[in-house]
């Protein structure tokens, strides 16, 4: 009998298609995957340990570092989780501009997503529109909080500031355009026969298997398990907006980005609500002062639905104004771990393609 | 040395200079093309610094290039290693000296230059100028497997290996797309290929093998698209996987003379296929004195052929990029097969006298 001599191949850290710092042991057999091992750590910076010596309100900029992609999801689950456990009330108007910067940041993160998902793919062109729409979502944050990838731009009990004069029309602007642009991306991607060859039965994984491995976000939904933290446990306003989940039960890659891709619609559904509902007057902050006084030993744990799935923050109190243990359930990290069942026996085009459609970030899974 | 000898000699130099002048600034133009043109379809500028337009880019480019450093990586078969980007630059720029750019040959005095030399319209005239073509291009297979194994590291090994099988594979397809042609024609020779598409049906249909021979072209794009590693073909240096396949490790102007491969064995296999299939240099309809119609025809077709490097860029930056096994499945059982048939039954219909 033939045998060929199975390789080892080092993909990453340094690699143009591993997101970050991943890096992936691979054993080869040709071009066909035997074993793979994910090396995780290049990003690791003590954020958990770093937030016990910090007060609550100054562990907040750590949260935009964390999943840097979507930062405002990161600031909303750990003010969540502090507001929570220290039981104050965000005032309405708050709670509305912060859904509709999350919501927005939703749409930039699933557009990054989907740039570099379709690069690894080889479709260039389509990295560039994404940036393009980016671009704008950027500038509006902008606008609102002076910042571009790390927001930080809520406080603990609301928000620092109103929507800049003329935020609106300018936002409600963007989403039309959206819309229109979200219709080109489809043209390009969703009936490709290239596309659907390269991810159609790629990265197969049902139900059963992403909730073994924890799984969560988007990956889940496209097994067909209609899980949305947004629904299940509502949070800040959503219970007052009106919105689906998409869900897919393909299990594949391609059923993943059918996912996402309606994702995207349903946010700009729900930036458009809001911008109609918020009320135009009232407080942005809940609370005065800036003293926490949290209960002593007070264990919560508070999550939201993220880009990337369930971004939970659990927090131990001692009674101080800082926590006892501060630790990030973040969905990169759980994600991660479908990664080597994924690849397993794939073809190393269908590695990248499998990394792409986890939509991992490196410095939400080292921490 | 005698005058008929020195006229010769003269003769020569002037045809190679005026077809490898004209490659090398293709070559060097076609990567601001590209750069442009993929710019433009995304909605950016591109390089627009360097000169008007950015027209100065490409000699920019080629002064960074001379000036970098070269670096042979400690792994590497050093000797190998320097030769293997001579050997896939020398094929792709040699099968240009076949390929016939106009039709008749044109006198030096016509053009008001004091010297009585005939320039023919090729540099070299062959009988078996399609064979010596497709020669060519298996022939650069050596040099891109040569570079990656030379290498001594992993990624340019596997894209070594990938671009060989793909291109071994598609040269099959490539050959079998063109036969048709050649049964038809009855010749093996360009210039009498691209002789043959003179004249029109009904006065404004152009005789271009195109229209005789459809599947037949369509292959052949096919297939020139993966001989070339274009995308959606270009596994061998599919960068999010391989980083840059077979040339990752090579640096200043070995890296330059990869990049010249790819743009002149592109520009080549255009021009094949304006040859074959688009009457070659042919404007129909056209008859013009001797100067003004070897400039006309010289200029159709760089014209032609640049509509099909246009469609290069156009392509390479619209599609994503298939799958390794998805390739050769394509050129093995579907591309081969139907390649195989259509030239049965070009056979067929020769032999039975329709065609």
């Amino acid at each position: 009998m033939f045998r060929t001599q199975e390789m080892e191949i080092n993909m990453g850290p340094q690699h143009p298609s591993t997101h970050g710092v991943l890096r992936l042991k691979l054993r080869l057999d040709g071009e066909r995957v035997v074993d793979s091992w994910p090396v995780i750590g290049y990003l690791h910076r003590g954020i958990e340990k770093l937030s016990e010596s910090k007060e609550f309100i100054k562990i907040t900029p750590f949260t935009d570092r964390m999943d840097y992609v979507c930062a405002m999801s990161g600031n909303l689950a750990y003010l969540g989780a502090v507001e929570k456990l220290c039981g104050i009330k965000v005032p309405e108007k708050a709670a509305y501009i912060r859904v509709i910067m999350v919501e927005l940041n939703r749409i930039a993160s699933h557009l990054l997503w989907l740039g570099t998902h379709a690069l690894d793919i080889g479709a260039m062109s389509i990295f560039l529109y994404g940036f393009r729409e980016r671009e704008m979502i950027l500038d509006l944050f902008e606008a609102y909080c002076g910042a571009r990838l790390t927001y930080n731009a809520f406080r603990i009990s609301g928000v620092p500031a109103d929507l800049p004069p003329g935020w609106k029309e300018e936002c409600t602007g963007f989403l039309k355009l959206f819309r229109q642009r979200h219709r080109e991306y489809e043209q390009i991607l969703t009936a490709n026969r290239i596309w659907l060859k390269r991810t159609k039965d790629v990265g197969y994984m049902d139900a059963e298997h992403c909730l073994a491995l924890s799984v969560t976000g988007p990956v889940l939904r496209a097994a067909g398990v209609a899980r949305d933290l947004r629904k299940d446990e509502p949070y800040a306003i959503y219970d007052q907006l009106d919105f689906d989940i998409p869900v897919d039960d393909g299990c594949d890659t391609y059923a993943r980005y059918i996912v996402r891709m309606a994702e995207m619609l349903q946010s700009v559904h729900m930036v458009e609500q809001c911008l109609e509902k918020m009320p135009s007057e009232g407080p942005l902050m809940g609370m005065k002062g800036r003293r926490m006084k949290p209960r002593k030993d007070e264990e919560i744990y508070f999550a939201i639905e993220g880009p990337r799935g369930e971004q939970g923050v659990y927090l131990i109190s001692d009674g101080t104004d800082r926590p006892y243990r501060c630790k990030f359930r973040n969905s990169s990290f759980a994600n991660l771990q479908a990664l080597a069942p994924m690849v397993q026996g794939g073809l190393v085009a269908d590695v990248v393609a499998i990394i792409g459609t986890l939509d991992i970030v490196l410095g939400d899974s080292d921490r | 040395m005698d005058a008929a000898m020195l006229k010769e000699i003269g003769e020569i130099v002037v045809r190679m200079l005026i077809i490898f002048t004209a490659v090398f600034t293709g070559v060097g133009y076609m990567t601001l093309v590209e750069r442009r043109v993929s710019a433009w379809m995304q909605d950016r500028l591109g390089p627009n610094r360097v000169g008007p337009q950015g027209l100065l880019q490409p000699l920019a480019d080629g002064l960074k290039h001379l000036m970098k450093e070269d670096v042979t990586p400690p792994g590497a078969h050093r000797m190998v290693f320097i030769l293997a980007p001579i050997m896939v630059l020398i094929p792709a720029v040699l099968s240009f000296a076949v390929i016939p750019i106009a039709g008749d040959a044109i006198n030096l005095q016509d053009l008001g230059l004091p010297w009585d030399w005939q320039i023919k319209p090729f540099i070299a005239d062959v009988s078996v100028g399609l064979l010596i073509l497709l020669g060519l291009a298996s022939l650069e297979v050596y040099g891109v497997v040569l570079a990656g194994w030379s290498s001594g590291s992993k990624y340019p090994a596997m894209g070594a290996l990938r671009s060989t099988a793909q291109m071994i594979s598609y040269e099959l397809a490539l050959g079998l797309a063109i036969l048709p042609v050649v049964l038809t024609t009855g010749s093996l020779r360009l210039q009498t290929i691209a002789e043959a598409q003179a004249g029109t049906w009904f006065g404004f249909v152009p005789h271009w093998n195109v229209f005789i021979h459809p599947f037949g072209f369509l292959f052949l794009l096919i297939s020139i698209f993966a001989e070339n590693k274009r995308l959606p073909f270009d596994l061998p240096e599919a960068e999010p996987e391989l980083v840059a396949g077979y040339h990752t490790e090579y640096s200043a102007m070995k890296f330059v003379m990869f990049y010249m491969t790819e743009y002149s064995a592109m520009i080549a296999n255009a021009a094949l296929m304006v040859t074959l299939f688009f009457g070659g240099w042919q404007v129909p309809g056209l008859v013009l004195p001797q100067p003004w119609m070897f400039l006309v025809q010289a200029g159709a077709f760089a014209a032609k052929t640049f509509f099909f490097l246009f469609l290069f860029v156009w392509v390479r930056w619209t599609l994503p990029r298939f799958r390794y096994d998805q390739l050769m499945n394509l050129g093995w059982k579907v591309l081969l097969e139907l390649a195989f048939i259509n030239l049965l039954v070009v056979a067929m219909l020769v032999a039975a006298g329709v065609m």
